[in-house]
């Protein structure tokens, strides 16, 4: 999160102080990603330091407000311009411990995927139920998204970012439970082929594709 | 407690016989209040359907015992089963399975007007339906003049239609688009917390999201729950990486 890019966008449309700033953020998002004052004041530190922001004045009871460069409107601007860069993926915890899961003989994947499915649909739930009651609050319908307080409806937005990559993490896993079903079944079909090149008749009444899924203990 | 309105006690389902018969369910126990409003997650061919039919009284368990509103469906007859059904249960199809040569309008009422609603009234509560699912505009259209969409939708709103007490839905958002899907879960949302008891059968973990309680099936059987905990504290928790 680029917290310089942030601030300097709510600079851009007014002066203001370090407890502003922190304070506008947080119910533009949500409070989402709570900002410390003590990183406000050292991003703001910088900003000057880059002649991106300029000290202002105070506001009478001693509070310094920093305004926008022309420069840092450049550098808003340009920001909102570009895509986020993603070339770079974010350490994701759960797909190195199912990567690692599958090449170990003792764990049992399918349990830890249901495990982790159970978690992730227990903060969607959670996630949603948030949704609808931000949604009421905010007066807009859930299917007709019109407009109300521009705030509400960031917080809407930044609830629907979340919901959305907790269902992809969902269907993440249900796409690697697929794909194991699957393995397990082309060596149980492998293992088919094999009886019936030894030329003994398959045994139809133990399917093979359920033989090797361990359903997930509770 | 007599809020029970759904139960299934040992349920198992196993289709044909000998060497080749299929076991759709495998000793399932599951209880629904009146309020609760359940998803039923799993990969496809883990008997989600089969269990949704077997709670509506479309099927007959192997083994084990359904339960409507306290009422064991076993010992029904076909008469008294089809009542029940159209009394108390709204029943969303995965393939819709509606009246091709009725209006969308007349395919609501249907099931009002048979069981004894006045023509009129059931009518109006049709309308109520179709307006709530966003279709009410459409209500004189036969089912070849609408879209996949809106032909479910006029499934949904048969099911609600009404004040059933079970309301049960097979994928029913998969035809339509992620906005009109939202506004459906919001029909079935309210839909529990008038009273009723929603099962919704989905594979969409977003759509799930709407649930009080998720039960997740695999070959069969039951293997996890996730139950949202009402508790704020563990959403800011959880957004607080
Ligand atoms: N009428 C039927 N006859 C034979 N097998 C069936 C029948 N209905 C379902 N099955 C089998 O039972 C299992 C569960 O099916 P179903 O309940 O439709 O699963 P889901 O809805 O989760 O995809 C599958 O293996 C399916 O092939
Ligand atoms: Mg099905």
């Amino acid at each position: 999160m680029s917290i310089k890019h942030s601030l300097l966008a709510l600079l851009q449309e007014s002066p203001r102080y370090g407890y502003q700033l922190r304070g506008e953020f947080e119910e533009r998002t949500g409070s989402t990603w709570p900002l410390n004052i003590g990183q406000v004041y050292t991003t703001l530190d910088r900003l000057e330091r880059d002649e991106l922001v300029a000290k202002d004045g105070d506001d009478g009871e001693g509070h310094v407000i920093y305004s926008i460069t022309a420069a840092g409107r450049t550098e808003v601007m340009d920001w909102f311009a570009q895509p986020v860069a993603q070339a770079n993926p974010p350490r994701n915890e759960l797909a190195i411990k199912l990567a690692l899961a599958l090449t170990l003989e003792d764990v049992d994947v399918s349990a830890v995927v249901q495990a982790q499915r159970t978690a992730s649909m227990r903060l969607l739930q959670d996630y949603t139920r948030q949704r609808r009651t931000a949604a009421t609050t905010a007066g807009v319908q859930l299917s007709s998204e019109e407009a109300g307080d521009p705030n509400d409806a960031a917080w809407l937005l930044v609830l629907d970012s979340l919901i959305f990559s907790t269902e992809a993490e969902v269907r993440w896993l249900d796409h690697c439970e697929g794909w194991m079903a699957k393995r397990a079944a082309s060596a149980g079909k492998s293992a088919a082929t094999r009886r019936a090149e030894r030329a003994i008749p398959a045994d139809v009444s133990t399917p093979t594709l359920t033989s090797t899924t361990k359903a997930a203990s509770k | 407690m007599s809020n029970e309105i759904l139960q299934l006690e040992s349920v198992s389902r196993t289709y044909g016989e000998g060497a080749t018969s299929v076991a759709a369910l495998r000793n399932v126990n599951l209880t629904i209040h009146a309020g609760e409003f359940v998803a039923v997650m799993g990969p496809s061919g883990s008997g989600k359907s089969s269990l949704l039919t077997l709670a509506g009284g479309l099927d007959k368990a192997t083994s084990g015992e359904v339960y409507v509103e306290g009422t064991p469906l076993g010992g029904l007859s076909i008469n008294e089963l089809a009542r029940l059904r159209r009394r108390a249960v709204g029943y969303v199809f995965q393939d819709f399975n509606l009246v091709p040569t009725l209006t969308a309008s007349e395919n609501v009422a249907l099931p009002r007007e048979l069981d004894g609603t006045p023509a009129r009234k059931a009518r109006r509560q049709a309308k109520d339906a179709l307006r709530l699912v966003g279709i009410e505009d459409l209500a004189d259209r036969f089912m070849d003049q609408m879209s996949g969409g809106q032909q479910q939708r006029v499934a949904i709103a048969r099911a609600i239609v009404g004040q059933r007490r079970l309301i049960l839905a097979d994928e029913p958002t998969g035809a339509l688009d992620s906005a009109t899907g939202d506004g459906i879960l919001e029909v079935l949302r309210n839909r529990a917390e008038a009273g009723a008891a929603v099962v919704m059968v989905t594979h969409e973990a977003r759509h799930a999201g709407w649930a009080d309680r998720v039960v997740f099936l695999k070959d069969g059987r039951i293997v996890d729950e996730a139950a949202s905990q009402h508790d704020p504290s563990v959403l800011l928790s959880g957004l607080a990486h």
